[in-house]
């Protein structure tokens, strides 16, 4: 759906605006039910038994001891899920949330119990007996590439990885244009460096959740805390051998997600036990399981070459990216290589990816997936060989900044887009210019990140008074039900307060992707402007039925049908709420849908600025002033555009400074908790300022961008950038902790 | 094992419940007595999602046994609004826009309420450091620290 | 498993020697609870001492302060006396956890938990605090130094807890600081620490000195070569400097997911130094 007017900018009366959320009450008055908050009559509770061993052939399963337990109703392992799942990548959602031959992670799933009580759940999965062969393991990419490393996987990789590499190498990505070594040697000064990133995990605040009721008649419902019930219905279906229809799942209220809850971890699992036990299956997982065992992002590796002639023009631009995605393939190196330098106009640019698997849990999204490692890396070497050259960071981005028409690093030729628009702006802003002190120093970076569109269901139902509901089919993760609503109200030009959104179960929609992709303000936003058109030619119709006059003679303006000119007749207009007062006499209901699968999300670019001060003494790093310029394409709730931008920032900085995955030399977790897996506390940071950059998008009606993603992007290398000039020293490896800093400033 | 009785007082009102010895006063509220509004994050008191008032202390409810409760005093979240008036804390939290997910604000709020009483006009570093044992993933606290300022500022014009 | 809250440290000295299996003292329960539900020590009886009669008292006794076991951080710190006169003890008690720990945690609790990592200890031992312990053989007090074991040990025998703790009376001219080092800015356990106290005299010159080190071994360290360093200078920079080597060399810290050696080290000497000029300045004593 294309932009209403590329002309002139749209007057908008609600879009823009920042409203109260429908959702709000409830989740400040603690009646909002999350995925461990709802129970059902004669629930059992269930309890997963995790691999101690990083990586073990599980020679046998004994659980007859726990089946016979006094209050144990069902004991779940491999062996009770279908032996052979046909798509490669469920069998491997399957294996990953209930291990078969063997443990490939610390924390893998290797069992399940459901019992009446935690109690004596947990007693029981003492009684599980698992008969390990212990093998050696690799947690480190760089290690796990070497040809001699310990093999998780035999035959997986795909024909893109040459003959001889580790078995772990499971896929090679290239992209890029043009003869980089033509534009080398063109270049006045040409960087060489290797990065590195460890895993961070998403960090949601609430645990994985979900209650399975399982019937005899083979009828199942599930209730969880997911970024996509009609995934999890799809998958479990998969898994379990059933149809999708005949399972029903309905989404929680979510406690956070940021890609860690587009995939299954404990669904399945506590179907299978409300299958065999007959009765309803509550699971919750504890910290210590989230961290071991569900999604976190990829570590990388990754050597830039980055070449640049004296008045800042990149001649070219190289990067090999290594990613580890834990046990089985599939790492966002795919993403990482294809966003590594899209925010530039190249003439020569290739990027090599490389998918390895290693004995960490299997990856899942995190907000932006591959791109911040990425940025981190070319944004780095921009920034080191801009101080080198004597330029100004912001201006060498500006000099090779994309914009409408540039052949971007990946493929695609770009439309409109922002980028130079928040460089422009970061430039003109008073933090560019606020004076610095002692041991501080500016960073900035710039960040790109793809948005998506995809399989998205509106429906919109207008009541006998006048008030509208919108269902729709994604989890609302950050207050998008006040932008459906927004949106819905807009263009029906009805009050806000008219219009409640909800989020409808699998079994009033059809297909719905999963929130993901920053996706559902564009794509679910799109969906619900035109199922409100098409609720208002309906109403229209009604109204040229009432009138007795031709349908295409009535338009709808400000909230109510009228006659379209002179010809059509003096009647007064009809609003909706009269039209919707007598919708049985003219024909019945009113409602309008849509079914798309939307295009055009339009890709979305940030510049980040920020300042820190290192204490050279102990390393310690501390933020002191922080500045996001994003384009939003229209940002239809501004509060929940720039919260969107704080929360990416913040996690970009809790993951540039101390978060990390922390593998001992056993290979196992050491830091499964969030004492010692540090996410940014409020007392760590200064507010984090926004400026909202409005570039319409030409695939949305009204503009819109997704804003979800971008905003992790580029705080990894601002953030290095800025630590790098405060200490004198260049950081190449993240997180920065302390002991790192303190080490690089001794090295200095 | 036989179950301990416990008679205490939440939100003001009598409540008794039978627990086990290990039982935390947080499965207590969620699981026995339906005050699923604090919410468990951790369970090792490093994320504040389950912050209740005891005795008048902000605790962490999944650091406190179910047995302590007796002849005490227990505030959660479900205690914070008085009939349909919401507490001013609840209501900046929405005009700020300062929950995303949601998750956290039962124990942010919980949590900020005990620091205006205690401090009523609190500087922002007060209310960041007050408010370090909540964690909250979503917002980067900016909006949280804003809401909570912005509410002591109108309770301090409402006295 | 079973839960009791005596009123009086006989019967808990009763219990805790005769309940079958083993019995955990809870106090504040911050790190009990989480030893709990981790599965690690599989506790049979729990045994709350915040019922006992005193336990949550803080108490003038012969010029210094007797403070229950079961006394509160938060409490601590709302003691403006007792801030007044040993403002390094209470900052590190303060400094465990968030708000919503320290409406729980106690000192008494962060000592018998033993780790070496324990804020409180190094500022206990820099005090020169006692630790008053019931048993079925009666009362001993016992320097808080002596507590300690080991990671997790302490050298409490069996049917002993801990009823309160002991600050001495400040004496004229001296002062106290606590600092640890820390990734984050709240909510981490301390890399390093170093609890710092000095007396002076008259004259501005240090007569006596404590130095404590937390983190930098198996249980909290002594360091008095660092100590005589300080006494008999005015805090100088020669005696900084010296201050700085010797808790360097005091510290034996090992590798782990919060620090490396080097690290540890290194930080052991950079906040002596700057817990000393602290202390200096709170003795008010020395220009």
């Amino acid at each position: 759906m294309a932009l209403d007017s590329k002309t002139e900018a749209r007057k908008f009366k609600i879009v823009g605006t920042r409203p109260l959320r429908p959702d709000g009450i409830d989740k400040v008055t603690g009646r909002a039910r999350f995925g461990a908050d709802m129970s059902a009559p004669g629930m059992l509770v269930g309890l997963i038994l995790r691999s101690p061993h990083p990586h073990a052939r599980i020679r046998s399963i004994d659980t007859t001891r726990a089946e016979s337990m006094e209050g144990v109703h069902a004991v779940v392992t491999r062996a009770d899920f279908p032996a052979f799942v046909e798509d490669e990548a469920l069998a491997d959602v399957l294996d990953n949330c209930m291990a078969g031959e063997k443990a490939l992670y610390d924390g893998h799933a290797v069992a399940a119990v459901a019992a009446t009580s935690g109690a004596v759940a947990r007693a029981a999965l003492k009684l599980i007996e698992v008969e390990y062969e212990l093998l050696a393991h690799v947690t480190d990419v760089d290690e796990a590439m070497r040809p001699d490393a310990p093999a998780l996987h035999e035959d997986r990789a795909d024909e893109t990885v040459p003959a001889g590499m580790s078995d772990n190498v499971m896929a090679r990505h290239e992209f890029g244009h043009g003869d980089i070594d033509a534009g080398f040697a063109k270049a006045d000064r040409v960087l060489e460096r290797g990065y590195r990133t460890e895993a961070t995990h998403q960090g949601y605040i609430e645990p994985h959740a979900c209650l399975a009721t399982f019937g005899s008649d083979g009828q199942a419902d599930l209730w969880c805390c997911t970024q996509g019930h009609y995934m999890v219905r799809n998958t479990c279906a998969a898994i379990l051998g059933m149809e999708q229809g005949r399972l029903r799942v309905t989404a929680s209220e979510i406690g956070g997600g940021f890609g860690g809850k587009t995939t299954v971890f404990l669904e399945p699992v506590a179907l299978m036990l409300s299958k065999k036990a007959g009765r309803p299956v509550k699971m919750v997982m504890g910290r210590a399981e989230v961290f071991r065992a569900t999604g976190p992002t990829a570590s990388s590796s990754i050597d830039v070459r980055i070449g640049m002639a004296k008045d800042g023009r990149i001649t070219a631009g190289f990067a090999e990216l290594r990613y580890q995605g834990g046990a089985y393939p599939g790492s966002p190196v795919d993403m990482g290589s294809m966003s590594a330098f899209a925010p530039y106009d190249l003439e020569h640019v290739k990027t090599v990816g490389w998918d390895v698997v290693t004995n960490r849990p299997k990856q899942a999204a995190y907000r932006a997936p591959g791109a911040p490692m990425a940025a981190f890396a070319v944004e780095s070497a921009i920034d080191e060989l801009a101080r080198e050259l004597g330029l100004d960071p912001l201006e060498v981005r500006l000099k090779n900044a994309a914009r409408e028409g540039t052949r971007a690093s990946y493929g695609p030729t770009f439309p409109a887009i922002g980028l130079e628009a928040t460089l422009r702006k970061a430039k003109d802003h008073p933090h560019w210019s606020a004076p610095l002190g002692p041991n501080q120093g500016r960073g900035v970076a710039c960040g790109f990140w793809f948005n998506f569109g995809g399989d998205t269901c509106v429906s919109l139902n207008i009541t006998p008074d006048g008030t509208v509901t919108v269902s729709e089919g994604n989890p609302d993760i950050g207050g998008s039900r006040a932008s459906m609503s927004m949106m819905a109200a807009e263009e029906l030009g009805i009050p806000y307060e008219k219009v409640r959104t909800i989020i409808a179960d699998t079994g009033a929609l059809g297909q719905n992707d999963v929130t993901d992709g920053s996706r559902v303000t564009f794509a679910v936003g799109l969906a619900t402007i035109e199922a409100a058109r098409a609720a208002k030619r309906e109403m229209c119709k009604r109204a040229a039925r009432i009138w007795e006059i031709e349908e295409d003679a009535v338009v709808w303006e400000d909230g109510a049908a009228r006659p379209a000119g002179p010809n059509a007749g003096k009647h007064p207009p009809m609003s909706l709420a009269e039209i919707a007062a007598v919708a049985t006499n003219t024909g019945g209901p009113i409602a309008g849908h849509c079914e798309v699968n939307a295009e055009g999300a339009g890709v979305s670019f940030a510049t980040h600025m920020v300042d820190t001060e290192v204490d050279p003494e102990t390393g310690a790093v501390k933020i002191l002033r922080y500045t996001v310029f994003q384009d939003a394409g229209k940002a239809v709730h501004p509060a929940y555009v720039e919260g969107q931008f704080q929360g990416g920032a913040v996690q970009g900085i809790g993951w540039a400074l101390n978060e990390e995955y922390i593998y001992g030399e056993d290979g196992r977790l050491q830091n499964a908790g969030f004492l010692d897996y540090r996410i940014p506390v409020a007392s760590d940071l200064p507010m984090i300022d926004t400026v909202i950059l409005e570039i319409p998008n030409p695939g949305h009606p009204y503009g819109v961008r997704g804003v979800g993603e971008t905003s992790i992007v580029p705080p990894l290398a601002a953030v290095a950038n800025a630590v790098s000039h405060a200490a004198g020293v260049r950081l190449t490896h993240l997180p920065i902790s302390p002991p790192r800093l303190l080490a690089a400033i001794g090295a200095k | 094992m036989s179950r301990i009785h416990v008679t205490t007082t939440i939100n003001g009102e009598a409540a008794e419940f039978l627990c086990d010895a290990g039982e935390t006063l947080l499965d207590v509220l969620r699981d026995r007595l339906g005050l699923t509004g604090s919410k468990e994050g951790c369970g090792t008191g490093d994320c504040g999602a389950c912050s209740v008032v005891l005795d008048g202390r902000l605790v962490c409810a999944c650091l406190v046994l179910g047995a302590e409760a007796e002849g005490r005093t227990v505030g959660t979240i479900e205690g914070m609004t008085t009939g349909e008036a919401l507490h001013p804390l609840q209501r900046k939290f929405l005009e700020h826009a300062a929950l995303q997910c949601g998750i956290c604000t039962p124990g942010f709020l919980v949590a900020a309420k005990a620091l205006l009483e205690r401090t009523p006009d609190p500087t922002e570093e007060e209310a960041r450091y007050w408010l370090a044992g909540n964690l909250c993933r979503c917002t980067g606290y900016d909006k949280i620290i804003r809401a909570v300022l912005d509410a002591a500022a109108e309770m301090r014009e409402a006295h | 498993m079973h839960y009791v809250s005596p009123t009086t440290t006989d019967e808990a000295v009763r219990i805790l020697s005769s309940a079958p299996g083993a019995c955990r003292i809870v106090a504040g329960g911050t790190d009990l609870l989480v030893q709990m539900r981790s599965g690690m020590p599989e506790a049979d009886t729990l045994l709350d001492i915040k019922r006992i009669g005193g336990l949550r008292e803080i108490a003038r006794d012969d010029g210094g302060w007797r403070i229950g076991a079961a006394v509160s951080g938060a409490e601590l710190g709302e003691h403006a006396e007792l801030v007044g006169e040993w403002p390094g003890v209470v900052e590190a008690v303060n400094l465990i956890g968030s708000t919503q720990i320290q409406g729980r945690a106690t000192m008494a609790g962060n000592l018998c938990n033993a780790s070496p990592a324990a804020d409180s200890v190094p500022a206990l031992v820099a005090a020169n605090a006692v630790v008053r312990v019931v048993g079925p053989e009666g009362v001993r007090d016992v320097p808080v130094l002596d507590i300690p074991a080991g990671p997790g040990k302490t050298t409490l025998k069996r049917g002993e807890f801990v009823s309160s703790i002991y600050l001495p009376a400040k004496t004229g001219q001296s002062g106290d600081a606590y600092l640890r080092f820390i990734p984050r800015t709240e909510m981490d356990i301390a890399v390093v620490g170093c609890a710092v106290w000095l007396a002076f005299d008259a004259a501005g010159t240090c007569t006596e000195a404590r130095v404590a080190l937390g983190a930098v071994g198996p249980k909290v360290i002594l360091a008095e070569e660092a100590a005589r360093a300080l006494v008999g200078t005015r805090i100088d920079e020669p005696a900084l400097d010296a201050l700085v080597a010797a808790c360097s060399a005091a510290a034996r810290p090992i590798a782990d997911k919060r620090g490396t050696v080097a690290f540890r080290t290194h930080v052991a000497g950079v906040l002596a130094r700057r817990a000393a000029l602290i202390a200096k300045n709170r003795a008010g004593g020395a220009a």
